[in-house]
C-alpha cells in the first residue's frame, strides 16, 4: 500500500515537472530554442511574487494573476528583442545568448535577494491533507499543484489546436516559409510560443515556492529535470512531456522510500537509461518532410 | 488598365550566384503567365523573390502601382499575393482542413472557404480529418493549390503546378484556371510541361541560366525558337531533357 502511496504522491510531483517542462518543449518544438534560462525564470517568478504579495496585498496564492501576465509580455519581449535577433545569426548564438541571461538572472537575483531562499506562504494549503485511507493521504497543496498543472496543460493545448494565432503557432513549427507565406509574421508567431513558455514556467516556479524553498541559483537545477522530461517524452512533444514529467516525479519519490539519495538520483538514472534505450523519447515529433 | 505584377529590371543572387539576371515581366489582371526553363534556370528563385522570401540585389517589384520590393512576405500576402511554392510545403502535422484554415490567416476578403475548395478537390471533403503528411505528393499538391487560394489572392504564382499531381487532379485545375482567371486572378505559372503552359498562358517567358531568353504570345513563337530558349542551343538534343 505505501508503494501505491508513493506512485500517488510521483505523480502528483510529475504534473508540477510537465508544468515547468512543457515551455522548453514548446521553445523548442516552434522555434528550435534551447532555453537554458528556463529554470532561472521559474525561480525568478518567485521572486517576482515575494516582491508583490505585500506590495499588492494579493494573497499568495492568487498572485499568480499578477505573475503570470507579466512574464508572458516579458517572454514575448525577450524573444522578439533578444533571441530573435540572435537566431537570425545562427543556433549556436542562441544558446549563448540564454546561456548570459541564465547568468544574469541569477546574479541580479543574488544581487536583490542575496543568497536567501524563499517560498510562498499559501496558508493551511500546505500543513493539512486528504486522508483517502489509513496508509494513503494526499496532501491538499499536491492535488491543488497538480490541478493547476492539468489546467494550464489542457487551455494551452485547446489555445493552440482551437485558435487562429494558436494554429499558425503549430504550422510555424512545422514550415516556417509556409506559415509566411499564409501571410503570417513568424517573429510574432515564435514570440506567442515564448509568451506561453515563460507564463507556463512562471506558474511552474509559483507552485514551487509554495512547495519548497527556493534560493536565487536553483535555476539549473530544475533546468536539468525539465530537460530529462522533455527528453524522455520526445523533443517537442507537449504530451510526451506530461509523460516525461510523471515518469521522473514516480522515479524521486519510489528512489526516496528506498534512500533520500537515490530520491535525487533515480529520476536522472532513469533519463540515461531511456536515452540509451530511445534516444528520441517515447513520442518523438514525426519529422516532417 | 495597369499591370497588376510590373517586375522590372530584376536581378537575385544566391550568395556568389546571379541566379536572376535583369529580368522584366508584367501580369495583368485576368491573365495567365507561362515560365519555362530548365532546372536552375532561375524560376523559383524569381517567384519566391516575388513573394518576398529572396531580397533582389536590383530592381524593383511593383504590385497594383504599389512598389512592394522592400515588404515582409506576409505583408505582401495581405497585398493579395499568393505563391504554391515548389515541393508544396505543407503543415505536416495539422490536418488538412487546418491547413486550408491556416491559408485564411491572412483575413483578406473574397469568395474563398474550405467548402469552395472541396468543391474544386472532391476527395478532400472525406479526409480532411487526416493530417497533411499522410497524403501523396500530389494531393499534398492539390491542398497546397487550395490552401493558397484560402488568401483570396489577386495573383497566384504557382511554382511547378504539375509535379506529382495526377492526371485527373491536374485535369481538374487546367479546367479551373480559366474561370478563376475570368473573375480577375493574375496567374505567374512555372510549368515542366511546356506544351500545357503554351495552351493556356497568354504570354510565355523562358529563362535561360537567370537570362530571359525569349517572350511572346504562344501563337507567335515557333517550337524551335522555343527549344533553342530552353537548351540554349540553336539546335535541341533530346537527351537534355530535364532530370526530373
Ligand atoms: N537557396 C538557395 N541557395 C543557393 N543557391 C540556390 C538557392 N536556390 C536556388 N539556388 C541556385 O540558383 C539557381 C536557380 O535555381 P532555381 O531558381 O531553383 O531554378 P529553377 O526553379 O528554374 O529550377 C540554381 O543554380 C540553384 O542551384
Ligand atoms: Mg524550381
Amino acid at each position: 500500500m505505501t508503494i501505491l502511496n508513493d506512485i500517488i504522491q510521483g505523480i502528483l510531483l510529475g504534473g508540477l515537472f510537465a508544468l515547468f517542462a512543457c515551455g522548453l518543449s514548446l521553445m523548442f518544438g516552434v522555434m528550435d530554442v534551447i532555453n537554458l534560462a528556463h529554470g532561472d525564470v521559474a525561480v525568478a517568478g518567485v521572486y517576482l511574487a515575494v516582491v508583490l504579495i505585500p506590495a499588492s496585498h494579493i494573497p499568495a496564492l492568487w498572485i499568480f494573476v499578477l505573475v503570470v501576465p507579466a512574464f508572458m509580455i516579458g517572454g514575448y519581449l525577450v524573444q522578439r528583442y533578444l533571441l530573435q535577433p540572435s537566431l537570425d545569426s545562427g543556433a549556436i548564438t542562441t544558446l549563448l545568448v540564454t546561456f548570459g541571461l541564465s547568468i544574469v538572472l541569477e546574479n541580479v537575483l543574488l544581487e536583490v535577494f542575496t543568497a536567501n531562499s524563499y517560498s510562498l506562504n499559501v496558508g493551511s494549503l500546505v500543513s493539512s491533507s486528504w486522508q483517502v485511507s489509513s496508509q494513503i493521504s494526499v496532501p491538499y497543496l499536491d492535488l491543488v499543484i497538480l490541478g493547476v498543472a492539468i489546467v494550464v496543460l489542457v487551455a494551452l493545448q485547446l489555445f493552440l489546436v482551437r485558435t487562429r494565432t494558436g494554429r499558425l503557432v503549430r504550422a510555424v513549427a512545422d514550415d516556417r516559409e509556409a506559415a509566411e507565406l499564409v501571410g503570417a509574421n513568424y517573429r510574432h508567431l515564435f514570440a506567442v510560443a515564448a509568451a506561453l513558455a515563460f507564463g507556463t514556467v512562471a506558474f511552474a516556479g509559483l507552485a514551487l515556492g509554495a512547495y519548497t524553498q527556493v534560493s536565487p541559483t536553483a535555476g539549473p537545477t530544475y533546468l536539468l529535470y525539465g530537460f530529462e522530461a522533455v527528453v524522455i517524452g520526445g523533443l517537442g512533444s507537449l504530451w510526451g512531456t506530461l509523460a516525461g514529467g510523471l515518469v521522473l516525479g514516480v522515479a524521486t519519490t519510489l528512489g526516496s522510500q528506498v534512500d533520500p539519495n537515490l530520491g535525487s538520483m533515480l529520476p536522472h538514472l532513469v533519463f540515461l537509461f531511456v536515452l540509451a534505450v530511445r534516444p528520441r523519447g517515447f513520442f518523438p515529433k514525426r519529422a516532417v518532410t | 488598365m495597369s499591370a497588376l505584377l510590373e517586375v522590372s529590371d530584376l536581378s537575385v543572387h544566391h550568395g556568389q550566384l546571379e541566379a536572376v539576371r535583369s529580368v522584366d515581366l508584367t501580369v495583368t489582371a485576368g491573365e495567365i503567365v507561362a515560365m519555362i526553363g530548365a532546372n536552375g534556370a532561375g524560376k523559383s528563385t524569381l517567384l519566391r523573390t516575388i513573394a518576398g522570401l529572396h531580397t533582389p540585389s536590383r530592381g524593383t517589384i511593383h504590385f497594383d502601382g504599389r512598389d512592394v520590393t522592400g515588404l515582409p512576405v506576409h505583408a505582401r500576402v495581405a497585398a493579395g499575393i499568393a505563391l504554391v511554392p515548389e515541393g508544396r510545403h505543407m503543415f505536416g502535422s495539422l490536418s488538412v482542413e487546418d491547413n486550408l484554415i491556416a491559408g485564411a490567416y491572412s483575413r483578406r476578403r473574397g469568395p474563398w472557404t474550405v467548402d469552395k475548395v472541396v468543391e474544386l478537390f472532391p476527395w478532400i471533403g472525406e479526409r480532411r480529418r487526416q493530417q497533411a503528411w499522410q497524403l501523396s505528393g500530389g494531393e499534398q499538391q492539390a491542398v497546397a493549390i487550395g490552401r493558397a487560394l484560402m488568401s483570396n489572392p489577386r495573383l497566384l504564382l504557382l511554382d511547378e503546378l504539375s509535379l506529382g499531381l495526377s492526371p485527373i487532379a491536374l485535369g481538374r485545375i487546367y479546367a479551373v484556371l480559366p474561370e478563376l482567371v475570368s473573375a480577375g486572378l493574375g496567374v505567374l505559372l512555372v510549368e515542366q510541361d511546356v506544351a500545357q503552359a503554351l495552351s493556356v498562358a497568354a504570354r510565355v517567358h523562358c529563362l535561360l541560366e537567370g537570362r530571359q531568353r525569349l517572350s511572346g504570345r504562344p501563337s507567335e513563337l515557333s517550337m524551335s525558337e522555343i527549344e533553342a530558349a530552353y537548351f540554349g542551343t540553336g539546335r535541341a538534343a533530346a537527351s537534355v531533357g530535364e532530370a526530373q
